[in-house]
């Protein structure tokens, strides 16, 4: 396949790919060594150092961690407010324990090609959070057919919301600025620099590309931010978005995080190979819904 | 009844009956023995063991110093580590390769927890149902658990138990108790039962001997274990069978059993202490769903009710059992989960059964036992055999909430002979069927229960758009309004709940009369958007169900355009008129 997507070529996409199994390797190799005790900050701090000891030169976003409730984005998480900005997003002194869920959240640079991944899980056993995470799979396969079917983005959301009212859960991701399922990622220049500038634990260079989506997407008839709102009543926009439903039951949130990769008439997640989808194929979800 | 074989424990030996025939080599059957208590002898357990025998292969013996086994002289010789030797001489006899399953009553059911819980016999049982005999260790804890603490309510819960015991002092008096007996106490005993019990067993020969020995068990073993106690635990399956009113136990002396027993089942029967001569087919019909369930593994409804859960125990609504119709959306399932939350198990029903299913997975995540039902709540037949299923498997119910509801909306001109009767089918037969065959239980069990029933707002908002769904929703509301005077006698409350505008499944699926299917959903979408903008909450809705029951509330109008509607309705009828012209729709 040598055609491209929105000036993706085919080696743009590798490039992206290789961040992004990164960005899941560091999740794993951080959240295999969480143990009782871990603050959301030591989490996240872990992260960061893990993902620049491997070459990563800027952010979208830093790495975020949160623990037990706080994976549910309940209460003063879960309020939208100061224009969707919310300190209560960053990590915090939560202690993690055992059988409390914890989500992993990073979002790294390299090269210029950038990933955003979330990862869930727990140290001990956690029902409600298997559930959540099985809950999800559904919604991974409805987006891409969605997507696929070129759907607006807006009743793609809608159908999303729709689903965790059959569920019986919450879509968390209401609680995330602008209340976005996905948003945006775009490709950097590599400009060979070691490191780069961050505002408040977001990166300048990739946030400046989110505004500049906005301002051409207002001219244009589309939105960097894909919710459930008018904003978003248009056709998937060709390019790559980070698709991120987050799901929550009472104190138990769950989510991923993972690139779709739109072009003008299709779409495809830019990578299979990723935790949550072996965890389905362990579980022996994923065959049931292949077939 | 004559004596099967005798079998030695010692020096004694113990007269043993049996009913049904043994298993084989190739058909093992299951073996239950049956332990009786004082001052009976193993005839106690005749209409029971004829009852079970008919699958198991079911054992009796008269315990030393009862009926036809010898009575050593001495007090001593009735210590509980003897009995249990009894018991290990006749299952070896009986049953040497197979666990088998005791059932015990009484004394029996005392003397086979210190088999359980020591390690005589380990291996040897598979199972224990127990009536009426707690572990007098267990007691001793109970009681020094009680006193330590010093709570009024503990110390009154040790002294009402004494006072059950009264007999068991005078007992440890030399000379008065085998006095009694022997002045004529054998020969008014069966009539004392039928006074104290309402049962008359079949008078026993030697029930004189039975009385007077007896009290060796008592002598030989209360001060010893009550004031010393032992711990004394088991792993093994043991189902609680109490009898609520059993002259000689207080219920709460079972409370502290699972600190002890971490596998246990409690079942309650309205009967006295001889449930087995009262009700030998319950006991027989608990003894096998309990053996069956340990043989095969497959517990079914009853026993999953059955189950005793410490952790959920405390909460606001623990151990009551919740019926929800239409809880596979909306507030039916948001209150479904809040029971959950609060202690109580679930029965969801709706008539989509994979919602319904997602319910109770959802309220089991939260620790409660859930059942998921399909059933159309206007169907007559649906709702009387979704009840029996309740009554047979579950009992009665303490909660009832009917929830369950459709709308339509539009032009009462418009509106067809079909559309109202499945509105009135859901909206008000759901409800009637619902409050009156689940009333019907909780008042032949005694249970003071409680009857909640949905209605809407609109039950005293008049509108030009809501003809059918009002008329549905003012006539629940009335129903509550009447049933509530009939039920008050039975301590059975009702409640009624009218929410407001609440975005749920019903906006989504409300039928609108006069418009196209597609003008239809392009209203429905509106609809839901304008509820959605209202943000009441079916978490609201469902709180203000349980504030309901905490509180008994009869009537709760949830949101502030519930409460104005009311009032208006109330004080301002004309301008209630007047609002009733008013097309809200948008």
């Amino acid at each position: 396949m040598t055609e491209s997507h929105a000036n993706l070529s085919d080696e743009d996409l590798q490039r992206f790919r290789e961040v992004q199994q990164l960005a899941y390797r560091c999740a794993e190799a951080i959240g295999a060594r969480l143990t009782p005790g871990t603050s959301e900050r030591q989490a996240a701090a872990h992260m960061k150092t893990w993902l620049l000891d491997h070459g990563v030169d800027d952010w979208f976003h830093q790495p975020f961690a949160w623990f037990g409730d706080r994976t549910a984005f309940r209460g003063f998480i879960g309020v939208r407010h100061m224009g969707g900005f919310n300190p209560a997003f960053y990590p915090g002194n939560r202690v993690l324990e055992e059988n409390m869920p914890f989500i992993l959240d990073c979002a790294p640079s390299m090269g210029g090609y950038t990933a955003d991944i979330g990862y869930c899980g727990v140290v001990g056993e956690n029902k409600l959070l298997d559930r959540l995470m099985d809950d999800l799979m559904e919604h991974r396969q409805l987006i891409l057919d969605l997507v696929k079917k070129r759907t607006h983005l807006s009743q793609v959301s809608q159908a999303v919301d729709r689903l965790c009212a059959r569920q019986g859960v919450e879509p968390r991701h209401k609680a995330y600025p602008f209340q976005v399922l996905a948003h945006r990622v775009e490709k950097l220049a590599d400009d060979g620099e070691k490191q780069h500038t961050t505002i408040m634990n977001f990166g300048v260079r990739n946030i400046s590309e989110l505004i500049r989506d906005r301002v051409k997407g207002l001219r244009e008839g589309w939105s960097p931010l894909w919710s459930s709102g008018h904003g978003s009543d248009h056709p998937p926009t060709p390019g790559l978005w980070a698709v991120e439903p987050h799901l929550g039951f009472r104190d138990v949130g769950a989510k991923w995080e993972e690139l779709l990769v739109v072009t003008e008439d299709d779409a495809f997640w830019l990578d299979d190979d990723v935790p949550h989808v072996r965890r389905w194929m362990q579980r022996g979800l994923w065959q049931q819904q292949a077939a | 009844m004559t004596p099967e074989k005798t079998v030695k424990s010692g020096d004694v030996e113990l007269a043993v009956y049996t009913w049904g025939k043994p298993g084989t080599k190739a058909k093992p059957k299951p073996v239950v023995v049956l332990v009786h208590g004082y001052p009976d002898a193993a005839s106690v357990w005749k209409d029971t063991a004829e009852r079970l025998a008919k699958k198991y292969f079911v054992v009796a013996y008269d315990v030393r110093g009862a009926g036809r086994s010898s009575a050593p002289d001495h007090t001593a010789a009735y210590g509980l580590e003897h009995l249990v030797n009894d018991l290990a001489a006749v299952v070896d006899e009986i049953s040497p390769e197979h666990p088998i399953h005791l059932v015990c009553h009484d004394w029996g059911s005392i003397q086979c927890w210190e088999a359980v819980t020591t390690e005589r016999m380990q291996g040897r049982i598979a199972s224990y149902t127990s009536i009426s005999g707690p572990s007098l260790d267990h007691a001793g804890y109970w009681i020094a658990q009680r006193l330590r603490r010093g709570s009024p309510a503990g110390l009154a819960q040790v002294a009402r138990q004494l006072g059950h015991s009264w007999y068991v002092g005078m007992f440890h008096l030399p000379g008065l108790a085998p006095l009694a007996w022997k002045s004529g106490l054998d020969k008014l005993w069966p009539a004392i039962l039928e006074k104290a019990d309402g049962v008359r067993p079949e008078a026993s020969e030697t029930q004189l001997s039975d009385g007077v020995t007896g009290i060796k068990l008592y002598r030989a073993n209360f001060a010893r274990h009550v004031l010393k106690p032992q711990e004394r635990r088991t792993d093994l399956p043991v189902q609680l069978i109490v009898p609520k009113r059993d002259k000689f136990m207080v219920q709460e002396i079972w409370d502290d059993l699972p600190q002890w027993v971490p596998n246990l089942w409690r079942r309650e029967a309205d009967a006295g202490h001889w449930i087995q001569v009262s009700h030998p087919q319950l006991v027989a019909d608990w003894a096998s769903e309990f053996i069956d369930f340990v043989v095969n593994g497959k517990e079914p409804t009853a026993l999953q009710r059955a189950r005793v859960r410490p952790e959920r125990t405390g909460k606001k609504h623990s151990g009551k059992l919740v019926i929800v119709t239409g809880a596979g959306s909306g507030f039916g399932r948001e209150t479904a989960l809040l029971f959950a939350e609060q202690g109580a198990d679930v029965v969801a029903v709706d008539i989509n059964l994979e919602a319904a299913e997602r319910s109770a997975e959802l309220a089991r995540l939260l620790g409660a036992q859930a059942w998921a039902k399909r059933a159309d709540v206007g169907s007559a037949a649906q709702m009387e055999a979704l009840a029996s299923w309740v009554e047979r498997e579950l009992g009665a119910p303490d909660v009832v909430v009917n929830n369950a509801g459709i709308a339509i909306s539009g032009s009462f001109l418009d509106t067809s002979t079909d559309d109202w009767e499945r509105i009135l089918g859901v909206n008000l037969w759901g409800v009637i069927h619902g409050a009156q065959l689940f009333g019907r239980q909780m008042v032949a069990a005694g249970k003071h229960g409680h009857i909640i029933n949905v209605a809407s707002a609109a039950a005293f908002a008049p509108s030009r758009t809501l003809a059918a769904y009002a008329t549905t929703k003012a006539a629940v509301r009335m129903l509550g309004d009447c049933i509530r005077g009939e039920l008050a006698e039975k301590h059975i409350r009702v409640s009624t709940i009218c929410p407001g505008f609440s975005a749920t499944g019903i906006t989504q699926s409300a039928k609108f009369v006069g418009l196209s299917e597609e003008q239809q959903a392009e209203r429905r979408d509106k609809v839901t958007n304008l509820y959605k903008r209202r943000n009441l909450k079916p978490e609201t809705i469902a709180k203000a169900i349980l504030a309901a029951v905490e509180h008994d509330t009869p009537e709760v109008p949830v949101g502030a355009e519930a409460h104005g509607l009311r009032l208006i309705s109330r004080f301002l009828p004309g301008l209630s008129r007047r609002l009733a012209r008013v097309d809200l729709a948008p």
